[in-house]
């Protein structure tokens, strides 16, 4: 490929320029996320009664879990941006699987808890387990779990991946001069991805549970 | 900064540089990648007019010339489909942004050079999704695939077309980032905000708009692909969901952007008017400021599309008071444009007989809005062919119109050649033309009651549909023009001089073609926006300058 000239004036004016191109894709991002929760908003008021039913159904325990589990990951994560800016590749790399292993496990323990759900009846559809003069509602909160579930695991999914590209260049860069800027970048979408979650969590499992 | 030319640049061009294909598909340059867009918009352009051909060759029968009734809905909503999203959201931004920004920037290259060419591999997928679900089989939603029409009931190709859009987005979005960054942080020595072209307020402002709008349409596209897939879902009314949370989502995207599909084009008229009136644009910082408020405040507007939807009258009040409120930013501009040529000596070069032509088209277009912003006559008029010619003159009037102004204004930079002056005029003539002949009826059309979307009509509306479908030959001619012109100029149009215009762009300060790397030596800006006064006399100029230095 034949390279066309960088438009940067320095390697730090081209970190700058990434970072910055980052947040702005992350405020885009809040106005994708941001759409899902106009349904929760206005769904949780028009069908209080079905969409707390829902709620009630959702596997508290797991969630709680979850929840611990990504925390820890973005904080382990922040460990290696800080190793990152002290020079440290191993540092990095360590940190970097272990917040990817953290989320493989919150994957895992999602999955599972999907898989328990389709079980019992819980997909919206013909078939759904609550019945009852509330089960639209019900349904309606599903088709919102499934969804935001769902979306919020293609993140995790896109994170890991940007993860273990992280280590994998720092791996390969042993010797050279770190560089700590997609580092950052990444810990910038991980961060994201968690306080998704921390917006979530509530939503799917707590709010209308008592 | 002496203008690098002579006959060994276009040896170092950046068209000619590397001519293999393999060069131009993996290619980072975004001059390159602004003719890979070019190429392909053009293709769907193609594609969307042959749908408004049949549309019109249909409906010079009252009971319906051509089409059955299912097929005229499958076509008319390729045609929407095709137009918006394949063709008029990325138009200007794609070619003319990307080609133009890092050069008024004084930059070598976008921010995100890599960004910029998956954004086009992803216009590519999205487009062959789209092409692909229209061909086998099409759907009957329209554009604005309202549920549960498009979730339960329609029996089309909603998900590869739905998918298509739902990438197209996610390029738009690349784009977006891309412009705002590189505004930002690649701006020449000198370059304050203030000093920006225009074009580059204008781009600004769409691409907030691409960055903020588009993730709402994708995630509602998204949930209607899940609905329309499990036949559940949140706009389900069978459990009691709210299909009309779909339009308030849909619009709250689709409202600003129309924007999109206009912002670009007036950022490109600003341009044009300033150069062929060799003026500085009048109010050079309400226009500025104009374009942010556009965008801001048409995130305020969406229930406009909603007034008959069963809105509550106060919700629909406050709409209706925000939309008059948007309408006047554009005013402005329209006033500043008008202000930059009284009393100037105007060149009607072809670019200002079109930008002249957006000025009049946009006028009427944004006015005939506010028939419909009215609570009462919109209730009259909504469904009918009145909002059908007021979003023409406004996409295709204006915007096009200003699509084709830059086109012609920028084309010897693009190119390094001039295209026919004559037929440049004759087209733009015709367009006008053409236009107002085919969608000034619809007005007509609309007012007495002919609804959009219907494959027939009472035959008393048969004298102004005919008359529209003739100016819809004459504008069909107008735009098969310049695609004979251009090609022909690229062969045999006269060299073009860097500067064929005398216009004080930076884009204007480097050769036609520009090299690979934009500038030989990085730019330095010491004047304001405009300053003719320093271009036509570099000598006084420099000499007044120097106490500030
Ligand atoms: C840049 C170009 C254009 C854009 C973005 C555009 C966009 C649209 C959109 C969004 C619709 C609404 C479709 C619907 O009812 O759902 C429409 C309808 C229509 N367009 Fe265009 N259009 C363009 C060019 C043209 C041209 C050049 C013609 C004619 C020569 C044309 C003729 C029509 C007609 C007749 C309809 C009405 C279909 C109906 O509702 O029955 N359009 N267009
Ligand atoms: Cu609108």
């Amino acid at each position: 490929m034949s390279e066309h000239p960088e438009p940067y004036d320095s390697p730090q004016h081209r970190d700058e320029t990434a970072i910055a191109g980052m947040w702005l894709f992350l405020a885009s991002e809040i106005l994708l996320f941001g759409g899902l929760f106009l349904i929760f908003v206005v769904y949780s008021h028009s069908h209080a009664a079905g969409w707390a039913l829902g709620v009630r159904h959702t596997s508290l325990v797991i969630g709680g879990i979850n929840t611990v589990l990504l925390l820890t990951s973005s904080m382990v994560y922040i460990l290696g941006v800080e190793a990152a800016r002290n020079g440290n590749a191993r540092g990095i790399i360590q940190a970097g699987l272990g917040a990817a292993a953290l989320g493989m496990t919150f994957l895992c323990l999602k999955g599972w808890e999907w898989h328990t759900e389709f079980g019992e009846h819980l997909f919206p559809g013909p078939g759904f387990a609550i019945g009852g003069p509330q089960a639209g509602g019900a349904q309606l909160f599903y088709s919102f779990y499934f969804l935001s579930t769902a979306l919020h695991g293609l993140h995790m999914l896109v994170g890991i991946g940007l993860i273990a590209w992280v280590c994998l260049r720092t791996y390969r860069g042993r010797g050279r001069l770190l560089q700590v800027m997609p580092v950052e970048v990444v810990g910038l979408y991980w961060s994201f991805v968690d306080l998704v979650w921390i917006l979530l969590f509530p939503v799917l499992y707590l709010i209308g549970r008592v | 900064m002496a203008p690098i030319s002579g006959p060994d640049t276009t040896q170092r061009s950046y068209l000619w540089q590397d001519g293999t294909v393999r060069s131009w598909l993996l290619t980072t340059d975004h001059k390159r990648i602004a003719l890979l867009y070019m190429a392909s918009i053009t293709a769907f352009f193609v594609l969307g007019s042959v749908g408004a051909a049949l549309i019109r060759l249909h409906l010079i029968s009252p009971t319906g010339a051509i089409l059955s009734d299912a097929t005229y809905s499958r076509m008319f909503t390729m045609h929407g489909i095709v137009m918006v999203w394949l063709f008029l959201v990325p138009s200007i931004p794609v070619t003319l942004g990307n080609f133009l920004v890092p050069l008024m920037l004084g930059a070598k290259d976008l921010a995100f050079p890599r960004l910029n060419l998956i954004s086009w591999y992803l216009f590519i997928m999205a487009g062959a999704l789209v092409v692909y679900g229209l061909f086998r089989g099409g759907l009957e939603t329209g554009w604005t695939f309202y549920t549960p029409l498009s979730t339960d009931y329609t029996q089309g190709r909603v998900l590869p077309v739905v998918a298509g859009v739902f990438l197209s987005g996610f390029s738009s979005i690349a784009t977006g980032v891309n412009f705002i960054i590189s505004i930002h942080q690649l701006r020449a020595p000198g370059l304050t905000w203030y000093r920006l072209p225009l074009m580059l307020w204008a781009l600004y402002a769409t691409s907030v708009i691409f960055v903020l709008a588009t993730p709402v349409l994708s995630i509602t596209l998204l949930l209607l692909a899940f609905e329309h897939f499990f036949h559940v879902g949140v706009f389900d009314p069978a459990l009691g969901g709210d299909p009309l949370l779909f339009q308030h989502l849909f619009w709250f995207y689709s409202h600003p952007a129309v924007y999109i599909m206009i912002l670009p084009g007036m950022g490109v008229v600003s341009e044009v008017v300033s150069t062929f009136c060799h003026k500085p644009v009048f109010g050079y910082r309400f226009v500025a400021w104009s374009s942010i408020s556009i965008a801001a405040i048409g995130f305020l507007v969406w229930g406009h599309h909603m007034f008959v939807a069963g809105t509550s009258l106060y919700a629909a009040v406050v709409f209706s008071m925000l939309s008059f409120l948007v309408s006047v930013p554009s005013a402005i501009k329209v006033f500043n444009w008008l202000g930059t040529m009284h009393g100037g000596a105007i060149r009607l070069d072809a670019p200002m007989l079109y930008a002249m032509g957006f000025i009049g088209l946009f006028t009427v277009g944004g006015l005939t809005g506010l028939f419909l912003a009215s609570l009462a006559s919109d209730v009259h008029l909504t469904q009918t062919y009145f909002v059908v010619a007021h979003f023409h003159y406004i996409m295709v009037g204006g915007m096009v119109s200003a699509y084709f102004a830059g086109l012609h204004y920028w084309w010897p930079k693009i190119t390094g050649r001039m295209y026919p002056e004559m037929w440049g005029r004759t087209a733009a003539a015709l367009l006008f033309f053409g236009f107002n002949l085919t969608f000034f009826p619809q007005f007509i059309l609309g007012y007495e009651g002919m609804p959009r979307r219907y494959a027939t009509y009472p035959a008393q509306f048969q004298v102004l549909n005919v008359l529209s479908s003739a100016g819809a030959s004459i504008l069909a001619l107008a735009y098969i023009l310049p695609l004979i012109y251009f090609t022909w100029s690229l062969f045999r149009g006269a060299p073009a001089t860097d500067n064929p215009w005398q216009a004080t762009g930076l884009e204007w300060r480097t050769s036609s073609p520009p090299p690979v790397e934009n500038f030989i030596t990085p730019p330095v800006v010491t004047h304001e926006a405009y300053d003719y006064a320093a271009l036509d006399h570099p000598d006084t100029a420099q000499r007044a300058e120097a106490p500030h230095v």
